[in-house]
């Protein structure tokens, strides 16, 4: 007891406690977003970079704020392809939220064992662990949506390589190179090979069917790619993926089901209205939607953007 | 020190437990949990009674055995359902899914992908507006799996194949009834299936193995397919549009597309308005140099065939009926690829038409209809029963 006084009395007394690295690399489950000590209020603690993506997955129209936890004396590396390789004690922190209203924060923790990925709620001024993952009302341009946390299991249904867990996001194809190159003289990364950069998917200055391939990347790839979720679909959507029947073209459908919307093919080159893709993207119904998980609302700009890409198909 | 102690037992290996999960309020929440927080070794009792659910559900533990109360006691009904692609999604192996039923889903209701040794023993899958093309697509869905057991379970009302087993390996489907669904039962680019003692009855049709192109898995082999109940297979088309099921002519008994080395014998068909059995090409145009759009080696014997083939329902099909004379014989093959390529053997006590298309994209007004003799071909020796593991027929007792 006169111990742990002690380690109390001295906790008080450090001005700035730093990440909780055990917490990270640990076999627990933190019941509290807090419990990591990532964030001294809204600020980011030490090691802990904001960063950014040049295209997002799109989630409800949310605004995300992305951060990583770099244990000290360790970094990044990056594969061949680009991917960032996060060294065992590395985090990934991911905010979901509507302008003040924080909706989520999913926590992506590398142990020895491998990548987990958690789900915390906000319930006022912390987020509470909810593997089971849960549904909150909000409101997307004015109309109410039934916003869904994922599960643990849904984490992983997206976020695998194999049967792995892996981080999506940070590839240096999907990061500008102003941060890659603060983060390298911050020593929180080696170089990244030079690969061809995926444009914003919104930036008209860009060739629309690039754009459209970033767009099909970050957002349907994951899963559809040889070893993700969606494989056995045969569709594979990726930014390198060669134009063909596994990017849809011409492609009849496997396991479609009622999502096939009457349609013949994935993609009928310089017709969206007969193209599965757009109609699946057009939905929110369950058994419909694509993606599956993680969007209640019709992100028409995108919609918009792949029908436009379509249409300019030959 | 006692603080201490919950951890101690969250860190000490858990014995096998039953972890009792039943309906009423939150179920969602109560459910998913339970599947999440499940051990390897640990029984998920369902009790009786209607689980109200708002989202898909998903276990990803291995070594799980999730039983209910029997199929017609447990419900998981989906009709709320907001999210997800399946109502129960399946991604450990070793997994026993038994004694529930899945109502309702808005898509497939029960998917397990890239496992292995699973095992669904009397479940029973339905949508219960009857067959609507609204309905999900598959009832029981393994999926680029190895070792699968379908037994005892009940599926109605899917609008794609009520069980359907695809790009997987060694796998048995018997004992189950599938009705008024688009394909009762269908393996697709599997190798190594047995599908028996099973009764397809109101379906559009009644049994499938199809090999479709441009898929991780493909050149479906050794399957065989005997002693079913295929009758009565009555149920017009109500797949949607541009999925391969959306082809399968009203009244189709068992039908054989692509494949190698499919045996088809001992089965009792009746009632089915195209034909018993058919056996063709995969029929539309695709990009693919790996894939053979022919089936070979396929062996028709010693089937038992009641009436049959009075309204062939495909374009063409009255026409070609009525030049044979009012009704289409109770085996049919379409001839694609010619006797030599494909060595096609059918020892039936019935007719048997070819129709002499001479490839597999040509059109079926170009038929050149005529009884044939099959009975001599090259040999064909029969695939090997299907032995699963030990422990997935233990399981299932």
């Amino acid at each position: 007891m006169k111990r742990a006084l002690a380690a109390l009395l001295l906790l008080g007394a450090a001005p700035i406690a730093t990440v909780d690295d055990g917490l990270i690399s640990g076999d627990t489950l933190p019941p509290k977003l807090s419990d990591y000590r990532f964030f001294n209020g809204e600020a980011a603690n030490a090691r802990v970079t904001a960063y950014h993506l040049t295209t997002p997955l799109f989630s409800d129209y949310t605004d995300k704020d992305r951060f990583f936890y770099m244990p000290p004396g360790r970094r990044i590396r990056f594969d061949a392809s680009g991917a960032a390789q996060f060294p065992v004690g590395a985090a990934l922190i991911k905010t979901f939220r509507y302008g003040p209203r924080k909706l989520e924060t999913r926590v992506l923790l590398h142990r020895a064992a491998g990548w987990i990925a958690l789900p915390y709620v906000w319930d006022g001024n912390d987020a509470v662990l909810k593997r089971g993952g849960t549904r909150l009302a909000a409101a997307v341009k004015g109309q109410p949506i039934s916003y869904a946390v994922p599960n643990v299991n849904q984490c992983k249904e997206c976020h695998q390589n194999g049967v792995a867990p892996t981080p999506i996001g940070p590839k240096a194809r999907n990061l500008d190179d102003a941060q890659l190159a603060a983060w390298r003289k911050a020593g929180l990364a080696d170089a990244a090979p030079a690969v061809p950069k995926m444009p914003r998917w919104d930036d008209a200055a860009q060739p629309i069917a690039l754009r459209a391939r970033a767009y099909l990347e970050v957002n349907c790839a994951h899963c559809h790619k040889p070893d993700g979720s969606a494989s056995n679909s045969g569709l594979f959507l990726g930014w390198d993926q060669p134009a063909g029947p596994s990017l849809g073209i011409g492609k009849g459908p496997v396991a479609a089901g009622r999502g096939s919307g009457g349609r013949m093919v994935g993609i009928a080159p310089g017709h969206p209205e007969a193209s599965i893709l757009t109609y699946r993207m057009a939905s929110t119904e369950a058994g419909v939607a694509m993606p599956e998980l993680g969007r209640a609302t019709v992100h028409a700009e995108g919609v918009a953007l792949i029908e436009n890409w379509v249409r300019s198909m030959h | 020190m006692k603080a201490l102690l919950p951890l101690v037992l969250i860190a000490a290996p858990a014995a096998a437990k039953t972890i009792d999960v039943a309906p009423g309020p939150n179920a969602q929440e109560r459910l998913q949990t339970a599947l999440i927080d499940a051990q390897p070794g640990d029984v998920i009792q369902l009790a009786a009674g209607r689980f109200v659910l708002s989202d898909g559900l998903s276990l990803d533990v291995a070594k799980v055995t999730v039983r209910g109360a029997g199929a017609d006691k447990t419900v998981l009904d989906f009709k709320g359902q907001q999210g997800a692609g399946e109502g129960l999604l399946v991604t450990s192996s070793d997994v026993v899914l038994r004694d529930f039923a899945v109502e309702d889903a808005k898509g497939d209701a029960i998917k397990s992908k890239g496992v292995e040794r699973t095992v669904y023993k009397n479940l029973r899958v339905e949508w219960t507006g009857g067959p609507k093309e609204t309905n999900g697509a598959y009832g029981l869905y393994p999926v680029a799996s190895k070792w699968v057991l379908i037994d005892g379970c009940i599926v109605k009302g899917a609008s794609d194949a009520g069980i359907y087993v695809g790009q997987s390996q060694d796998i048995v489907v018997r004992n189950n009834v599938a009705q008024g669904n688009v394909a009762g039962i269908e393996i697709e680019n599997s190798y190594r299936a047995d599908v028996f003692h099973n009764v397809a009855s109101h379906n559009t049709g009644g049994i499938l193995v199809f090999d479709l192109p441009n898929l991780p898995q493909m050149g479906g082999h050794s399957i065989r397919v005997f002693e079913n109940q295929v009758t009565q297979n009555d149920t017009p088309n109500f797949a949607p549009k541009g999925n391969i099921v959306a082809s399968v002519p009203n009244g189709t008994g068992i039908m054989v597309m692509a494949n190698r080395d499919v045996h088809v014998f001992k089965n009792a068909l009746s009632d089915n308005a195209t034909t018993n059995i058919m056996i063709v090409a995969y029929k539309r145009p695709f990009e693919d140099k790996t894939y053979d759009p022919l089936p070979h080696n396929v062996v028709v014997r010693q089937n038992a065939h009641g009436r049959a083939g009075w309204a062939p329902g495909f374009v063409g099909g009255k026409e070609l009926a009525a030049a044979m004379g009012g009704a289409l014989a109770p085996v049919f093959w379409d001839g694609a690829g010619g006797r030599e390529r494909t060595n096609i053997v059918i020892d039936e006590m019935v007719p048997v038409v070819s129709l002499n298309l001479p490839e597999a994209l040509t059109p079926v007004e170009q038929a050149k209809p005529g009884v044939v003799d099959l009975k001599s071909g090259k040999p064909v020796t029969e695939p090997a029963a299907v032995v699963l593991p030990a422990s997935m027929e233990a399981a299932a007792r």
